[in-house]
């Protein structure tokens, strides 16, 4: 009989990319219930859209590409993705935009650079800058948390609205629609009110972020402590992003408070817990050596703040994101850890 | 309490320890032949002193060593060389190399004493060297250094000797196991070899999870009042690679390319104590090892079983089905070798058989057959203890991109096996580094041969361009000699032949003529014929020669 000679090591831990992906997706989980329970039905909608539309799309590709569909679309990623970028499209955008959005994330973002661990950007993000350059109007179109508007419109209503833009009766568009506390605050802000003004007089602020907002943000913390917790993700990114965006925050709010907003407002506000933990974090297209990945987070943070600062985008989480994806590989190269035995101070 | 300095990276394995320590160590049973490669230590292999048909004795010297780095060979067993020739030996690429196959006799009949008892403490460093070099004793920790050159500081301060009893790979347990039943000779062993180094100080690291070997060793060390320090070490994986060990123990990190004897430490592997005991104070050579027997077979266990004994052999012996066999695996799970055939044999640096067969439940879980593309997660390089960018490595490798690759110093990589066991991708990558160091070696050996080449031919072309240069100088002297700087010799030489030609002519002149020593009639004759042909001339110029023609005699 004849001996199988595989190179050593003889054992593997059984870690296995799909299981990091899954644990990923688990940890986003209970804020999509967050989210559900604020925003209605639009986001599962979406996910599921999201989904179908993703697995589709990289089974064409992989088809195309001559590689096996098991191992790939059995990986989690796809989904991973599909389920990022329906977290980032209004609850009850049109079912075209998200399938529009996911292809071309999946497609152009990811196959045609090579498939998984080859894409240089992220994907979800790709995904999401075309459709919010393409579609403005559509992409800024968001929701009021329901226990604002008193209203809430079912599960059924949501197909309606997402596949016919079939409104429930009585209902305008104008209704059902509201703009994300970091874009009322920003045009606000260009009004010259100040930002206690702002908080004070729109409903949709709550304590420290956006009504709903703010607790989808909690739930996102508490899972990326999950994925830290469990190694999926390295601390360093979430930790640079979050961190200097404190940092460069409290400054500013610190000289004019009225001019700029709180540290916690930028922190729970928008999408950047979102973007701290779970997209900036997409190990293939972020920089992967620990120092490499803090100067990334911090990239991203500072990037963040700038944009929506000084911007004319209220939201700059994936503009950040795939400004630094492009600066990952540079500071892969400058930021070698000292290996064993070599002179510290030199490489 | 020592202080310990954890290393970075490393993981944590299943240890799988309990089976093969549970049954006491006992010698294997002889084999029928016995396959001595004659190249089971780093260096060049030994020469064979014996000759097929010869009978030979248990410990007779059969091959010696050629040179410095190198390790003599003796009969495990009383019998006769049946054969000096190629087969298979332990070796990744399933090759033959020269080995001597004895046929047991089953005798077991000992060599005479070669030497007479002496005091161990009596004797020098450099004799102590000599009987550990003449006993084929190299390092049984895997590696298979010959013990004697790396107990030869060469005139280096040794601070520290480090006794390796770490164990760190799953299944294995031969070191645990001899710690546990031969603790006294071990130490003895080392104070042999602290001896022959003049270290300051010794320390011995053990895994955790070893107590009762720690407990006998301290033990040992208490009852001999040897200053000698016994650590416990945490049990993550690889604290038993040396450098991970030194680092561990004294803080210190091996430079990068250099040795431990650099930063004034020696480390060896506690069975290698054992066989310098056995050695100098029972002149016995080595010529038997502790094996750990595990994986898919009834019965693991520790054997102490005679070098150029075939694994297949040790198989049947713990009740493994040879004919199911998988994989078998020679050294850990991590680090190991997997065999083309269990016909190899034991080898001085063999510490560990591990069986897989396909009637058991699988006891090693492997990686997938298809690997995933990288994802550049990251585990990899969290878990390398030498802090390098495994995910980086094997881009550049599958790139073959080879200068890159040693920018993120692949040749500092010891092939632990740690990226690979925690790649979610499943990649192979160990295998990979092999594969672009081997390249590399390659290239650099193709290089130097250009390197070589080239030099030649540049001194070709120098040397052509050099005789080009002396030519044409060479001629310009010669020009330049007939022109310019050397006219006034050409003046010289003319006047010089101009005087030579007067010189001759002024002699030709004065030779004697039948005009001299004249009667003055005849004079007065001359004379007058001279005046008349000189008013003959004067009249008439153009026939002064026929003139004078008739005047001549």
């Amino acid at each position: 009989m004849t001996l199988q000679t595989p190179p050593s090591p003889h054992i593997h831990s059984g870690l296995h990319v799909s299981s990091l992906m899954l644990q990923v997706i688990a940890a986003l989980i209970p804020a999509i219930i967050c989210y559900t329970w604020f925003f209605g039905w639009g986001l599962i909608i979406n996910s599921a859209i999201a989904v179908l539309t993703a697995l589709a799309s990289e089974a064409l590709m992989l088809k195309l590409r001559k590689r096996p569909l098991k191992p790939f679309l059995g990986d989690g990623s796809a989904v991973l993705s599909a389920l990022l970028l329906a977290l980032c499209i209004p609850p009850l955008a049109p079912w075209w935009m998200t399938v529009l959005g996911v292809a071309f994330a999946l497609i152009i973002g990811k196959h045609l650079y090579g498939g998984l661990g080859y894409n240089p950007f992220n994907p979800a993000m790709v995904g999401y800058v075309m459709l919010l350059i393409s579609f403005p109007l559509e992409m800024t179109r968001w929701m009021p948390p329901f226990i604002l508007e008193q209203l809430e419109i079912g599960f059924i209503d949501t197909l309606g609205v997402i596949f016919f833009s079939h409104l429930p009766y009585g209902l305008s568009i104008d209704a059902l629609s509201s703009a994300t506390p970091l874009d009322a605050m920003k045009t606000d802000l260009g009004l010259n009110n100040t930002v206690s003004e702002i908080t004070a007089n729109n409903a949709l602020f709550g304590d420290v972020a956006g009504i709903g907002w703010e607790w989808v943000g909690t739930w996102l913390l508490l899972g990326g402590m999950y994925l830290i917790y469990k190694r999926v993700i390295s601390w360093q990114i979430p930790l640079a992003v979050i961190g200097s965006l404190f940092v460069i925050s409290a400054f500013f709010f610190l000289m004019d408070a009225d001019t700029y907003p709180s540290p916690l407002f930028h922190i729970f506000g928008g999408a950047t817990i979102l973007a701290a933990f779970f997209i900036a974090t997409d190990p293939v297209s972020a920089s992967t050596t620990p120092r490499g990945r803090i100067l990334y987070g911090i990239g991203i943070g500072i990037i963040i703040y700038v944009i929506r600062t000084w911007g004319s985008y209220p939201d700059a989480v994936a503009f950040a994101v795939l400004l630094m994806n492009m600066a990952a590989p540079t500071l892969d190269y400058y930021t070698q850890p000292r290996v064993y035995g070599h002179a510290r101070g030199k490489d | 309490m020592h202080r310990l300095f954890q290393f970075r990276g490393g993981v944590v394995l299943k240890e799988h320890k309990k089976d093969a320590t549970a049954l006491p160590v006992q010698p294997a049973k002889l084999p029928a032949t016995l396959i001595l490669p004659l190249k089971q230590h780093i260096g060049s292999p030994a020469e064979p002193v014996v000759a097929v048909g010869d009978k030979v004795l248990k410990g007779q010297l059969i091959a010696r060593a050629g040179d410095a780095i190198c390790a003599p060979l003796h009969a495990p067993s009383s019998g006769t060389v049946t054969a000096i020739s190629d087969h298979p030996v332990p070796h990744a690429s399933g090759m033959s190399a020269v080995c001597i196959i004895i046929e047991t006799d089953g005798e077991e009949r000992w060599r005479p004493r070669e030497r007479t008892l002496s005091n161990a403490a009596e004797l020098s460093a450099q004799e102590l060297r000599g009987i550990i070099r003449d006993a084929g004793i190299v390092g049984l920790g895997g590696a298979g250094f010959p013990a004697a050159v790396k107990l030869d500081p060469g005139g280096r301060p040794v601070d520290t000797l480090i006794l390796n009893g770490a164990e760190c790979e799953p299944y294995i347990t031969c070191d645990e196991m001899l710690l546990r039943e031969h603790a006294r000779e071990v130490l003895a062993g080392l104070l042999m070899m602290r001896h022959a180094l003049a270290a300051r100080r010794c320390v011995i690291g053990i895994e955790n999870n070893k107590p009762r070997a720690f407990r006998a060793l301290c033990e040992a060390v208490r009852d001999s009042g040897a200053d000698v320090e016994v650590v416990e070490v945490p049990t993550i994986y690889p604290t038993g690679s040396e450098k991970q060990l030194i680092q561990m123990l004294t803080g210190k990190e091996v430079p990068s390319g250099g040795l431990p004897i650099d930063i004034g430490i020696v480390c060896h592997n506690v069975g290698t104590a054992y066989a310098v005991y056995r050695a100098v104070e029972l002149d016995q050579p080595l010529i038997s090892r502790y094996v750990t027997i595990a994986g898919s077979v009834a019965h693991a266990r520790n054997l102490e079983v005679l070098i150029g004994t075939p694994l297949g052999n040790l198989i049947e012996e713990c009740g493994g089905n040879r004919d199911s066999l998988h994989r078998l695996i020679v050294g850990g799970p991590m680090m190991g070798t997997a065999m083309h055939s269990d016909t190899v044999p034991v080898v001085k640096g063999t510490n560990c058989v591990l069986v897989e067969s396909t009637t058991h439940d699988v006891p090693l879980p492997s990686r997938d057959a298809y690997a995933m593309p990288c994802i550049r997660c990251g585990n990899c390089a969290s878990a390398c203890p030498v802090n390098l960018l495994p995910q980086q490595m094997y881009w550049y490798a599958r790139a073959r991109d080879f200068d890159k690759i040693q920018d993120y110093n692949i040749f500092d990589c010891i092939e632990c096996g740690c990226c690979d066991y925690v790649c979610p991708s499943q990649i192979p990558l160990v295998g990979y580094y092999r594969y672009a160091k081997s390249e590399i070696w390659n290239q650099e050996a193709e290089k130097r041969q250009a390197d070589l080449a080239r030099e030649r031919h540049q001194f070709r072309e120098f040397r052509l361009e050099r005789e080009k240069k002396e030519r044409a100088e060479r001629h310009k002297k010669k020009r330049s000699a007939v022109t310019q700087g050397g006219s006034d010799d050409k003046q010289a030489a003319i006047q010089a032949a101009m005087a030579r030609v007067r010189a001759k002519k002024s002699a030709q002149d004065s030779t004697p003529k039948n005009t001299d020593n004249l009667t003055p009639a005849q004079q007065k004759a001359i004379d007058d014929a001279d005046r008349r042909r000189e008013e003959k001339t004067r009249q008439n110029p153009n026939e002064s020669k026929a003139a004078t023609k008739p005047d001549r005699p």
